[in-house]
């Protein structure tokens, strides 16, 4: 129990510093990284609360695909280490505040209410105890049987995204390619002319 | 202390928060925008993750797993848009971004 | 008989029209001279006319058609013409054919000539109807008519600044004048319930002693009545204290002068009382209202008249002195006289005007008489007119001023009320102070060195025969009306016939049998067919029975009974008056400059015209000013432009000033403001379930 409070409260913390270090650190390559130690510690909170294929796909996914993808940018783009601009004090104490407003409300919101007891035996897709299927296998159960419909969307949304992707970013260049099938097709009569010269004339 | 889900939930609620703040509070670039609205989608799995186990449905985790593929799509859009417009204008800086001009 | 009365009062306005729609297309000669062609028809017919009414005591009364006929109210337009109005069409018609002949030549430069011939006519229209009129509201058209005409040739050289705001200031203060005139007009309306003078009339007797209320006081109606009548005389003819736009008026053209405030508009308050002199007689403090307010003017008038440098505006006082001796003649109830003096002071002053415009057409427009002298032997014929005008005002026995002037003093004598004493005493100062400025004038224009440079007095030139052969009539009228009517005509016993009806006495008239004694001696003497003076008073002939005395026998006593040495103090005050002049402007010419020194601010007093000016300038004129300037400055823009249009402008500038910072192009901006929302909602709702 001890262990796994600890757990969840450095998972948290980490996660929680690092998100600040996001939005505050001076250099976008650290952002970028922090963003990725951020997404850990969140797979860590994910495989404490029980639910480790997420944390694992958050790991690939997200790690691995969508903070690389962020990486490359961030190094492509020539950015400039930025001071940190005047803007950013100025705006500081009423954007903290209207955080600070919406954070208190959350906070509010979640202590304040209560479970109705009743609602586990209302779910929809009752999660089967771990000992019966694993998380995976539960998961897998069901995304392909009942939810294939939706999982067949977000493969679509991901092609989707992927020509977008390419069609924004592709410019034409002119580049030199081999077409082979003109090369094949050439014959020697269209290319080459024979002519007779004689002793010590020019062409 | 026992850790129910009202904990998780505040870790979201903050994270949340911080996103927010990431969003609007950033004077330098524009990937810092990016980024903090993955922190806030993240957040926004935690609590459905979070739900999922105190319901006991499964339905949170297939659907936050969907948020994530959700959110990678979005970051590419996001990336591809950011790159075509820096090979435009050169620079990336937030406060240069204000042409409204269509 | 009642063609003729129609086309003498209508050709007027035929001209005008002409002259006034197709003057410029017919000419510069023409238009002027189709006017004066019509006027002097005009004049002819009114002539014809008058002698007609006179002679046969039939009264014409052609109604034109209706004007307003709303309930009770019924107004028509018609011509009535009795004695009254036979005198005033011949005085009015030939002063206007005279000016309009000699215009022709005094304005023979202008090139705005066909205008200042249509007004003339247009205005002689208006005074014709005014005179012609059988019920208070056409008099009121007459009445403002002449207003108009008379705002329209003051201002007719519109150029001048000075003969704008000398034309607005005529216009304003008759203004006053008139609206005292329409709110009597509206008295008359309630308490008679007609405005037809005939219903009025007939009506007074029994209104004679009532009272009404207003405002919780008791007033005599009748008092009330003729008080705010006498206003608007006041104001037409220039009585103290509406007499400020007078001397103003002389911006105009000098035949306007003649015209409108010598002969014609400035006589219709007089008019005007003599034609409502059953309602005056029913009220006798209106009578000796007016005659307070007449005997003051005169010697106010008088008074500033002999310190005034320019010519024409020392014959403007001179009007408005005369007027005054006219109003207390009506006042203290000799009505008769007051219209034989309209008649005479009529020639003579129109005389002395249209003397004094040649005068000033031979100077080049030169008014102010210390750069005038020495030109009697540039001027002869000139010369000679204005010695029979002045001669005429000053009342110098055989011209026609002295019977006027001094019957009416004479009256003033025997009447034995507080006023008309009062009334004597200035009548008889003024006719000093008449002779001292007429004499003055005609010494300081003719005698003495020549005031002014060489060359001015060798391009003085006398009046052209257009200009002078006009004033023979006027002259002819100034010399020969008063004697020529004290046969009998107008003022004595045979008054009554010659003005049955027409004008009131008090108290009662003669009886029957002394109607025909006086008729059989009309029948005897001869009508004189003397120039536009006063050739009948028009008396009316109240033929009540009774034998106490009337008007007439008053008249008379005044003239048999005043003891001699009244008639003589009289002349020597004239005498004096002349002597005066002589003194001081040839055998010691240094004297006025002495005596003005001396008193120095007596004479600052009367040459500033009692300082009339400035004091009503900080009455009413800076006061209405401010008020204006306030109510436009902070109630017109600051408040209602500044609420109004003006402030929902600036506000809106303003607000969107404001607002448009918030469209800054910033994505982060409007993420902030969509976070600020949601907040507020969130909150919103939180709050909602917690209370």
């Amino acid at each position: 129990m001890i262990l796994q409070t600890l757990a969840f409260y450095l998972f948290a913390f980490v996660l929680l510093a690092s998100a600040v270090m996001v939005i505050s650190a001076r250099n976008p390559v650290h952002s970028v990284l922090f963003l990725i130690l951020a997404f850990f510690n969140a797979a860590g909170l994910f495989v404490l609360i029980g639910a480790e294929f997420l944390a694992m796909i958050l790991v690939v996914v997200y790690v691995g695909a969508v903070a690389v993808l962020f990486l490359f940018v961030v190094m492509m783009l020539d950015i400039n280490l930025t001071e940190l601009r005047q803007g950013f004090l100025q705006y500081l104490p009423i954007g903290a505040m209207i955080g600070l407003v919406l954070l208190i409300e959350l906070i509010l919101v979640v202590g304040a209410w209560q479970l109705d007891p009743q609602l586990t035996s209302l779910a929809q897709t009752p999660i089967p105890d771990l000992t019966v299927r694993s998380n995976t296998g539960a998961i897998g159960d069901v995304v392909y049987t009942k939810y294939a419909f939706l999982f067949q969307g977000a493969g679509l949304i991901l092609l989707i995204a992927m020509i977008g992707a390419i069609v924004l970013t592709l410019r034409h260049r002119d580049i030199r390619r081999q077409r082979i099938g003109d090369q094949i097709k050439r014959r020697p009569e269209d290319v080459i002319d024979v002519r007779k010269i004689r002793q010590g004339e020019g062409v | 202390m026992e850790i129910g889900v009202a904990h998780y939930l505040t870790v979201a609620a903050i994270l949340f928060t911080l996103g927010i703040l990431g969003i609007f509070l950033n004077r330098k670039n524009v990937i810092i925008i990016l980024m903090s609205v993955e922190l806030m989608l993240l957040a926004v799995n935690i609590n459905m993750v979070a739900f999922s186990v105190e319901l006991g449905d499964l339905v949170g985790q297939i659907f936050a797993m969907l948020i994530l593929t959700v959110a990678a799509a979005e970051a590419a859009i996001g990336l591809a848009i950011l790159v075509v417009y820096f090979r435009n204008r050169g620079s990336i800086a937030v406060e240069d971004i204000n042409m409204m001009k269509g | 008989m009642t063609y003729v009365a129609a086309f003498a009062v209508f050709l007027p306005l035929v001209g005008a029209i002409i002259a006034g729609f197709f003057g410029r297309r017919l000419g510069p000669q023409i238009a002027p001279i189709t006017t004066c062609i019509l006027l002097v028809a005009t004049a002819i017919l009114a002539w014809a006319t008058a002698l007609h009414v006179i002679d046969t005591g039939n009264v014409i009364h052609i109604t034109l058609f209706t004007w307003i006929d709303s309930g009770a109210f019924e107004v028509d337009w018609a011509i009535y013409i009795d004695q009254v109005t036979a005198v005033m069409l011949i005085v009015v018609t030939t002063v206007s054919s005279v000016v309009h002949v000699y215009s022709l030549g005094y304005m023979e430069h202008d090139p705005h000539r066909p205008r200042f011939f249509a007004y003339l006519s247009l205005f002689t229209f208006a005074m014709l109807m005014l005179v012609t009129a059988d019920n208070f509201v056409q008099m009121f058209f007459g009445w403002e008519g002449v207003g108009v005409c008379s705002y329209l040739l003051i201002g007719f050289w519109y150029k001048r600044p000075t003969a704008n705001a000398a034309a607005i200031k005529a216009f304003i203060v008759n203004r006053v004048g008139d609206f005292g005139f329409a709110l009597g007009i509206m008295g008359v309306f309630l308490v008679f319930s007609s405005v037809s003078f005939e219903t009025v009339f007939a009506a007074l007797p029994e209104k004679a002693g009532t009272t009404m209320t207003f405002l919780s006081w008791e007033f005599s109606t009748m008092t009330v009545l003729c008080l705010l009548l006498f206003v608007g005389a006041m104001g037409k003819s220039a009585q103290m204290p509406l007499h400020t736009w007078l001397p103003d008026a002389m911006e105009g053209p000098t035949p306007v002068s003649a015209l409108i405030h010598a002969a014609t508009m400035v006589t219709a308050g007089v008019f005007m009382v003599v034609r409502l002199s059953p309602m005056f007689e029913t009220s006798p403090t209106a009578l000796i209202v007016v005659t307070v307010v007449g005997a003051t003017t005169c010697i106010f008038a008088a008074t500033v008249g002999i310190a005034q440098n320019d010519i024409k505006r020392v014959i403007a006082y001179s009007t408005c002195s005369q007027l005054g001796y006219m109003f207390f003649a009506c006042g203290i109830g000799a009505y008769p006289v007051a219209l034989f003096h309209l008649a005479t002071h009529a020639c003579f002053k129109a005389l002395l005007f249209l003397g004094s415009g040649a005068v000033i057409h031979g100077m080049h427009d030169e008014q102010d008489m210390r750069r005038m002298g020495g030109l009697w032997r540039k001027l002869p014929k000139t010369y000679a007119f204005m010695w029979i005008g002045s001669l005429a005002l000053a009342g110098v026995p055989l011209f026609a001023g002295y019977y006027s002037k001094d019957l009416i003093i004479e009256s003033a004598w025997v009447t034995n009320t507080l006023a008309g004493q009062y009334a004597f005493w200035m009548g008889a100062g003024a006719a000093f102070l008449t002779a001292l400025y007429s004499w003055r004038l005609i010494l300081m224009t003719f005698h003495g060195k020549p005031r002014m440079t060489k060359e001015a007095f060798d391009k003085v030139h006398d009046a052209p025969k257009v200009m002078w052969m006009p004033l023979i009539v006027l002259a002819i009228g100034a010399i020969g009306a008063g004697y020529s009517f004290t046969g009998g005509k107008m003022v004595y016993h045979g008054g009554e016939t010659f003005f049955e009806r027409s004008v009131a006495f008090t108290p009662v008239a003669p009886g029957e049998d002394f109607l025909k004694q006086a008729h059989d001696e009309m029948a005897e003497s001869d009508h004189a067919v003397e120039a536009t003076e006063s050739d009948g008073h028009a008396d009316d002939g109240h033929v009540e029975a009774g034998g106490v005395e009337n008007v007439f026998d008053i008249i008379d006593k005044a003239h048999l009974e005043t003891p001699l040495w009244v008639k003589a103090m009289i002349l020597l005050f004239v005498a004096s008056g002349i002597g005066t002049a002589y003194l001081c402007y040839i055998f010691k010419p240094h004297l006025p400059g002495l005596i003005a020194s001396q008193f120095r601010p007596v004479y600052k007093f009367l040459l500033n015209k009692w300082y009339f000016d400035e004091l009503f300038d900080r009455i009413f004129v800076f006061p209405a000013m401010r008020l204006g300037m306030g109510l436009w400055k902070a109630g017109d823009q600051d408040t209602i432009d500044g609420l109004g249009p003006d402030g929902v402008a600036a506000a809106t500038m303003n607000i969107s000033r404001r607002v448009k910072v918030l469209q800054s192009g910033y994505v982060y901006h409007y993420a902030f403001a969509m976070l600020i929302g949601l907040v507020v909602v969130a909150s919103w709702f939180l709050f909602r379930a917690w209370g």
